[in-house]
């Protein structure tokens, strides 16, 4: 009876959240096989750990669980990809008021925007979908990444910079070409 | 405020993260200056060309399948453990008692019980751990790393020491789940053993006996330490998870 209730309450708090778990767990890997994996291995151990879950942000507590798994799998299968270490705060937000030129990117198409994302660095990624896609704040963001508001600030800032950067520079080839 | 300060801030502001204050003394700045108007439209732009360009990759429908069908194996295989004569006893009780009866033998039958189930609960964890993909949650051999990691996720901190130098690295710290509720999980290495050392808060009256026991090949031993219960599991040889143990306490 109890597994029964538990069920239907995973069900009915955590299931809804599928989609923002198997798109995080895509953004993450790059991959859809990878990602099914990982989204499935996440949402398993969600269940597992629910009886832990005591209400709150549920989105949140879930994508978390995937965001975990999902750092697992790199660093098992591409540990290369998160190696890269950040000196962060170090030069927290560079000057972009100086290069205004950069708002040709409202003209970048789908293909274009997509792999822009992909080729960011995994933190910035995760911090630029779980802003602009998931529509976190801040907090949120911190909380479930484990660090502090002003990180998230800061790769943001910075994840922001390179896409500008790159969609501006793609636009400039392609004007060229 | 200045250009520099906006500089900072336009990303808040932006994402509407500022209070009432800053948000109009920001606006208040970037009525006048023209740089930093540009900058603050080329975050918007960028954030509706993300929003507007379909980014956003929805669970297959196969997928959602896939996990429905494994949820009810999964609850069933962390409930039912090969006990039907506890499955009996469980049933069989109210129906064959008084409360005395049941009160007297649930006492010694539950304790042995619980100390053989949780010994195979130990057991499986372990193995889970060396299979699946996630060994560790955090991996660090710093213990102020591993520590505080944990706070937030469970409602005790966790004993974490870092035995390095006695040949016992630590390799990092793993959430995991244990007799229905959130336990620390430790992982050290010896040579090419790994130990998983599980640790949460001892309810009351628990023994401080070290006690041994060997389950599908791998060695285990458990004790009660400041409060805490402790299992550490490996497949080392009992000498040297002795020796382990001895280094934890």
């Amino acid at each position: 009876m109890e597994e029964q209730d538990k069920q239907a309450r995973f069900e009915e708090t955590i299931m809804p959240h599928l989609d923002a778990a198997y798109n995080l767990a895509r953004w993450l890997t790059r991959n859809e096989h990878d990602a099914e994996d990982v989204a499935q291995d996440a949402v398993l151990r969600a269940f597992k750990f629910f009886g832990g879950f005591h209400g709150g942000n549920s989105r949140s507590w879930l994508l978390s669980i995937v965001r975990n798994t999902a750092y697992t799998w790199l660093q098992k299968n591409r540990k290369h990809e998160i190696a890269t270490v950040f000196s962060e705060g170090e030069h927290d937000v560079e000057d972009l008021a100086a290069n205004p030129e950069v708002l040709l990117l409202r003209k970048a198409d789908h293909e274009e925007i997509m792999r822009a994302v992909e080729r960011l660095p995994v933190e910035f990624r995760e911090v630029i979908i779980l802003r602009e896609l998931e529509g976190m704040s801040y907090k949120e963001i911190a909380e479930m990444s484990d660090v502090p508001i002003g990180t998230v600030m800061s790769r943001l800032a910075r994840a922001r910079k390179q896409l500008q950067q790159s969609l501006g520079q793609r636009l400039e080839s392609g004007v060229s070409q | 405020m200045n250009c520099e300060e906006i500089e900072a801030l336009k990303h808040a502001y932006a994402d509407r993260e500022l209070d009432l204050v800053r948000t109009t003394e920001i606006e208040h700045h970037l009525s006048d200056c023209r740089a930093c108007s540009q900058a603050y439209e080329n975050i918007r732009a960028l954030s509706s060309a993300l929003k507007s360009s379909d980014l956003y990759f929805k669970a297959p429908a196969h997928l959602r399948r896939r996990i429905r069908a494994s949820l009810p194996n999964e609850a069933r295989s962390s409930s039912s453990q090969p006990f039907g004569w506890w499955q009996w006893f469980k049933w069989g009780i109210p129906i064959a008692g008084t409360a005395l009866i049941a009160f007297l033998l649930a006492t010694s039958f539950i304790r042995a019980s619980t100390y053989e189930r949780l010994a195979q609960e130990v057991t499986a964890n372990h193995v889970r751990s060396l299979m699946a993909t996630h060994l560790t949650d955090v991996t660090s051999s710093d213990q102020h790393t591993v520590k505080p990691w944990f706070d937030g996720k469970i409602d005790f901190a966790p004993p974490v020491k870092d035995l390095a130098a006695q040949g016992f690295p630590l390799m990092g710290g793993r959430l995991d789940y244990l007799q229905n509720r959130p336990v620390a999980a430790l992982i050290y290495q010896r040579h090419k053993h790994l130990i998983n050392l599980f640790v949460w808060p001892a309810t009351r009256n628990s023994s401080r006996a070290k006690k041994l026991v060997v389950r599908q090949g791998y060695n285990l031993i458990h004790w009660n330490e400041s409060g805490m219960t402790f299992w550490a599991v490996s497949d080392l040889n009992p000498v040297e998870l002795r020796e382990f143990v001895e280094l934890i306490k």
